[in-house]
């Protein structure tokens, strides 16, 4: 049996459908991404699959266990890094080792697991004055206390600095060493193409897509494509004297679907025979980038956030208040 | 099952960060003194005032018509609130298993000598300390002189003598001294757990901990430890400043510690419980308020709880600090052992009511 069995699991608050009817499994030692924009319902289906939350419809099994039924003994075999995780701003990370230690009842060195998690120079300094990348560390050090065969891992780097993200990245990778079974949530599409083995595009409760980078892009990208600079008229000739596919954005770049390698060549010759002017020309193939704006109707910032409409929407009208 | 083990970690862990925070843990520390202080010395000059009629107890052993009359001129008054008391109880222990000081005895065979104009008696029970009692005896007085005069023209045939329940005479401040405690055993925990169950929701530490072994009775119970000693310490600062600055006259005995502890609890638990209803530190604070100021009025806080109307006095008995301040009044002041038993028997139910609940309604996790 896989350790995470997901099956037509839903949840709604009123009218909100938070999850409806997700459906995946987990295999051992897999890195899985739940990625999706605010509000496509990752967190509470991580919440569901850490007991944290009650479902309305579906099964879970986490390690053979219904998390919301036997919370009492699933706790000690996972480990979580909740949303924002916080911890009490006077105690140091050291001490809330040793603190979770004791709740857990298991011995563990506190220097080796900071050392672990890259946060030994700080496992004496008051967790109010830890910067926002250490406090998520001493997250990631809670974690670990129990040696739990599965970890949750919930949005672990929102609101850090790049370096701070990086930071985590390391230390995350280093439990895909210890062959630790990890889900994730992010809504940074970088973080899930280098973190993860597998991943799923959750938009408004539903999974989208799922499967490794490669296979999403396989099934959802619209493959190779031929982008020439030029106007409407070399597009309408180029339709014309070829049977390629070929696409006008109004806004003076033409796209033509490649198929085979030799469609270029066809696309190439209409161009020159056309006689009419034409800039840059390159070819172009869909990324995981693409696919999840194209999937989720959204848009990327700088920061590699996906935004959606109602996001850009709330923004803007943010802006001007 | 419950671990000693995680309670103790988790006593261990809020303590350090408590005392870590100076601010909150020093303001605990100096507000008893603060209090004891303020109150002692505002007080001191009072010596417990009522503005009300006085609830005094009456034992009539006469069987005749005149004390009927007697008792009915001294309802007439509307000074006194008489409590009839049974003929077969012994009128001093009684008073003292009530915790109270002022009583009148009419006496066996009053009629009888009142109509053969034989000099009699009746017997008024005073706390020589207490303004109340001097509105007690001087209104039995009146009505004394207004029978003597009625029927004897003015000669006094009918005398009245005094006695106390207690040898020891109290001054207000003694009874301020159990007041006191019992608010900061109310505040302390209160204050505290409201506000933290507040930001733990807020910030979603309740969930963290949902995620470990650490159980909410756990949580409550290292809570509620913490309060106890705190409110051991409070209690040794507002009895010390008692004694030695404004001369209390109060007994510290064993039968103190089962209110401090159950007191602690109970109201750490009632603090948890009222946590339930908000997760915004404001609203917490609002809501503290609302649960605490009808106890610092109406449980025998400032002023004994004999002084307050009747039907407040029922109200009082609604309220669990009334069981604090009764039970260490009876200890402090009355030696009065049955009455504390009782409060401590009340108190005990309530706080295992109060902790069972809180930890059933407070949710760490969300449906």
């Amino acid at each position: 049996m896989m350790p995470v069995e997901v099956s037509s699991v839903k949840k709604s608050y009123g009218n909100l459908k938070a999850v409806d009817g997700v459906s995946f499994s987990v295999g051992k030692g897999e890195i899985f991404a739940l990625l999706g924009p605010n509000g496509a319902g990752k967190t509470t289906l991580i919440e569901i699959l850490e007991g944290l939350r009650k479902r309305d419809e579906g099964t879970v099994k986490i390690l053979e266990l219904d998390p919301w039924e036997n919370s009492n003994l699933l706790n000690r075999r996972i480990g979580v890094i909740p949303q924002s995780f916080t911890f009490m701003d006077e105690a140091t990370p050291k001490e809330a080792v040793k603190y979770y230690a004791t709740l857990f009842g298991v011995s563990v060195d506190p220097d080796e697991i900071s050392k672990e998690v890259l946060l030994e120079d700080s496992a004496t300094i008051r967790y109010k004055n830890l910067s926002g990348g250490q406090k998520q560390k001493v997250g990631l050090a809670l974690s670990l206390v129990n040696s739990p065969e599965l970890l949750f891992l919930d949005e672990p780097t929102t609101g850090l600095d790049p370096n701070a993200r990086r930071a985590v990245w390391e230390v995350i990778r280093g439990f895909k060493v210890k062959s630790k079974t990890i889900i994730l949530t992010t809504h940074y599409l970088d973080e899930a193409q280098q973190l993860s083995d597998r991943v799923a595009i959750m938009d408004h409760g539903k999974i989208v897509a799922i499967g490794t980078s490669d296979e999403i892009i396989a099934q959802y990208g619209s493959g190779e494509t031929l982008e020439i600079h030029g106007s409407d008229k070399l597009a309408a000739y180029v339709k014309a004297h070829t049977d390629l596919k070929v696409e006008y954005d109004g806004k003076g770049l033409i796209r033509i679907v490649l198929n085979q390698k030799t469609d270029a060549i066809d696309a190439l010759d209409a161009v020159k025979q056309s006689g009419l002017d034409w800039g840059e020309i390159h070819t172009h193939e869909d990324s995981l980038d693409d696919v999840f704006v194209k999937l989720v109707r959204g848009t990327m910032d700088e920061q590699g956030e996906i935004k959606t409409a109602h996001d850009n929407n709330t923004s803007r009208s943010q802006g001007r208040r | 099952m419950a671990s000693a083990k995680r309670i103790i970690a988790d006593l261990e862990l809020y303590g350090r960060c408590v005392i870590r925070g100076r601010t909150y843990f020093l303001s605990a520390l100096i507000s008893p003194l603060i209090m004891m202080l303020a109150f002692g010395a505002i007080f001191s000059f009072f010596s417990g005032g009522s503005s009300g009629p006085i609830s005094v107890y009456l034992q009539n052993q006469d069987n005749g018509q005149i004390s009927t009359q007697f008792i009915n001129a001294l309802n007439s008054t509307g000074t006194l609130r008489l409590k009839s008391v049974n003929k077969s109880e012994n009128f001093t222990q009684y008073l003292s298993a009530h915790s109270a000081s002022e009583g009148v005895i009419i006496p066996v065979d009053f009629s009888l000598d009142y109509n053969e104009t034989k000099p009699v008696n009746v017997t008024v029970y005073v706390n020589p300390s207490s303004s109340s009692s001097a509105v007690v005896s001087e209104t039995v007085n009146g009505v004394i002189n207004a029978f003597n005069l009625k029927h004897y023209g003015g000669s006094p045939f009918i005398g009245m003598s005094q006695t106390t329940v207690n040898p020891k005479v109290h001054k207000y401040i003694d009874f301020l001294v159990p007041g006191l405690i019992g608010l900061i055993i109310i505040l302390l925990p209160m204050e505290a757990i409201i506000a933290v169950s507040s930001e733990y929701k807020k910030t979603k530490l309740f969930k963290q901990l949902s995620l470990t072994p650490l159980t909410k009775a756990e949580w409550l119970a290292s809570k509620a430890l913490w309060y106890v000693f705190l409110g051991a310490i409070s209690f040794l600062e507002i009895v010390a400043v008692g004694i030695f600055v404004f001369g209390a006259n109060i007994s510290l005995t064993v039968w103190l510690i089962p209110f401090l502890i159950l007191g602690s609890i109970l109201f750490a638990a009632l603090g948890m419980l009222a946590g339930t209803l908000t997760k915004d530190p404001e609203a917490a604070n609002s809501v503290l308020y609302i649960i605490i100021t009808p106890m610092m009025l109406l449980s025998g806080v400032f002023y004994p709880l004999t002084s307050l109307p009747t039907y407040l006095q029922y109200v009082a008995h609604v309220l669990p600090l009334t069981y604090v301040t009764e039970g260490l009044s009876a200890v402090m002041i009355y030696g009065n052992y049955m009455q504390a038993t009782l409060d401590i028997a009340v108190l005990a139910v309530i706080t295992i009511i109060l902790f069972v609940a809180a930890t059933k309604l407070f949710k760490w996790r969300e449906d």
